[in-house]
């Protein structure tokens, strides 16, 4: 032999291919056989465990809706589950989590964008290389320590704006959440939108370019519009996030549910709502306590509908390459 | 006619001069005092071996070459008596003068005939649009396929016609003169001498450089030809230009002579 060594499986040049002395399918094809069971069970466990928490919700609100029609949860505007009169609007809620994260992609698209553009079309390959990862820092900051940024400092500088609006801002406000929420989810947009920018071929850049296009038409005309779905999935993304993103909006946005869109406001957001809930001491079975899984059921629908949304949105106007 | 006279017709048959031009990326030099004049109106071939810096000379005309890091350029490309490297000149207005056609077609994913108005667009054209893209499709010899199907991606079509769709849209802005980056090399033959009789066309209102690894293709559609070839240092420099029946059938030098009858490259 040219080689030193010995092989499993030995080459002899000129043998037939079904090899004599072993019998090739219990090597082969068992091997492939488990090895093909064990990514299946792998992926199964979180089909499964979706497919459990749909069905836990459903269940769970089931006894809940029993009291309470669905109608009177989705259109009423009047969030009071324990405080007597007791009433069972869910809209206050609905509006409070929207207003927070509306707020938050009015401040983490356009920065979010703009950093993607800088970073795919402008930044010098060592300023990128420096600058993803720190902006991948910010995406790993625990969600409480933004809570009380929000809370601590957010709040007192916003309090200190000489304008009269912001002078009777109460200390837990829909405001400063949404800010250091946009900014929370930054990295998720500028992340997202930058891989999907870096994807555009080369050559189309090439083309503006020799069209005359400016470095900026070239971002704006041709590696956007080449890019929107990844960008649009970005936004979805960072969107669905805001929804459900807990621990800050707990800590700095109050806990008043109110049915209003004026950002200065204290608001509760149904994941805050949920939270108080089963911190409290409301007994395991109760209506008080089936509104958490009628409002985490409703949290996980509005959550999918913004994704079965984005795709179509997706669909519609994304140019392929 | 005075010597001022005859220079003017000089410089009226002239569409660029290059002068002294050398090329670097990085530390490496890929282009050795390159000096030769390009003629209006006529089909110049840039022909060599692979690597002798055929299209990089090619992008240095209209300045597309400085978009990739690390690229310097010395001395002059001079288009209209005008050095295109003055530091006084704007380079997206000389790409909007020197329009190009690049290796594989590259359509924006858009529909046909946002494809052509692009650069109407960007260039802020004020005038009829609709007649402007019939205009350039005619003119790159696409109208007739594709006139009733304009807003359909121009990724629907098949090579050839995707590549004289970016020739339409370099037409669309009317430039000067059109560099070709080896623009048949991704094309099946058909495709490949649609093309090149395009290229006989496109020569009574513009001028065309074409750089081809293909010495019948260069004997087929130019007029004029230049040679290049490489040191060992791979530094490219020219070897001769002339008329291409010229170049190949009683090329000056040895090394053109070795090139073309395929002893090289």
């Amino acid at each position: 032999m040219l080689r030193g060594g010995s092989w499993d499986r030995e080459p002899s040049h000129g043998a037939s291919l079904l090899r004599s002395g072993r019998s090739a399918p219990t090597r082969g094809a068992a091997t492939g056989r488990v090895v093909h069971l064990i990514f299946f069970l792998c992926a199964l466990v979180s089909i499964i465990t979706t497919v459990g928490i749909v069905l836990s919700l459903l269940i769970e609100s089931l006894g809940f809706f029993r009291e309470v029609s669905v109608w009177e949860f989705l259109t009423g505007t009047r969030w009071s589950p324990i405080l007597r009169p007791r009433s069972y609007g869910v809209l206050p809620l609905v509006s409070g989590t929207l207003l927070v994260a509306f707020l938050a992609l009015a401040v983490a698209v356009p920065c979010g964008l703009g950093i993607a553009i800088y970073l795919s079309e402008y930044a010098p390959d060592r300023v990128r290389r420096t600058l993803k990862p720190i902006l991948e820092v910010l995406a790993g900051v625990p969600t409480v320590v933004y809570g009380y940024f929000a809370l601590t400092f957010v709040t007192p500088q916003l309090q200190n704006i000489p304008l009269p609006m912001f002078r009777d801002l109460l200390v837990f406000n829909a405001l400063s959440a949404g800010i250091v929420m946009g900014v929370m989810i930054i990295p998720m947009v500028s992340s997202l939108s930058e891989d999907a920018m870096v994807a555009v071929p080369r050559s189309l850049r090439q083309a503006a370019y020799a069209l005359g296009a400016t470095r900026i038409e070239v971002a704006l005309r041709v590696v956007v519009p080449a890019a929107v779905s990844g960008i649009v999935a970005s936004f979805i993304l960072a969107f669905s996030r805001a929804i459900g993103e807990t621990m800050l909006v707990t800590i700095a946005a109050g806990a008043t549910p109110r049915l209003t869109l004026n950002p200065l406001e204290s608001i509760q957001t149904m994941t805050a709502y949920i939270v108080q809930l089963a911190l409290g001491e409301a007994p395991h079975g109760s209506l008080e306590f089936q509104t958490i899984f009628a409002v985490g059921l409703l949290l996980f629908m509005l959550t999918l509908l913004m994704n079965v949304l984005g795709h179509l949105v997706v669909r519609r106007v994304r140019e392929e390459y | 006619m005075t010597t001022a006279d005859s220079a003017e017709m000089t410089g009226a048959d002239t569409a660029l001069k290059v002068r002294n031009l050398n090329a670097y990326y990085g530390a490496f030099r890929a282009l050795k005092d390159v000096s030769f004049d390009i003629p209006r109106n006529k089909v110049t071939a840039l022909i060599g071996p692979s690597g002798c810096g055929k299209s990089t000379l090619l992008r240095c005309f209209n300045r597309m070459n400085e978009l990739i890091p690390g690229a310097r350029i010395e001395g002059e490309v001079l288009f209209n008596d005008e050095n295109v490297y003055h530091p006084a000149i704007d380079p997206t207005e000389v790409r909007y003068r020197i329009g190009m056609v690049f290796q594989k077609p590259n359509p924006f994913p858009k529909s046909i005939y946002d494809n052509v108005a692009f650069g109407l667009r960007i260039n802020g054209y004020r005038g009829d649009y609709d007649e402007a893209v019939e205009r350039s499709l005619r003119g790159a010899a696409l109208w007739d396929e594709v006139k009733d199907r304009l807003h359909e991606s121009g990724f629907a079509l098949s090579g050839g016609q995707q590549q004289r769709l970016c020739i339409a849209r370099a037409l669309a802005v009317e430039p000067e003169i059109i560099l070709m980056d080896e623009p048949a090399s991704a094309l099946d033959p058909i495709a490949t001498l649609e093309i090149e009789s395009l290229m006989r066309e496109l020569i009574r209102d513009y001028t065309v450089v074409v750089v081809t690894h293909n010495m019948q293709q260069a004997a087929r559609v130019s007029d004029k030809t230049a040679f290049l070839n490489m040191d060992e240092d791979r530094a490219g420099y020219l070897v001769e230009t002339g008329d291409t029946h010229q170049i190949f059938t009683n090329p000056a030098d040895e090394r053109t002579e070795a090139y073309i009858t395929g002893r090289f490259g």
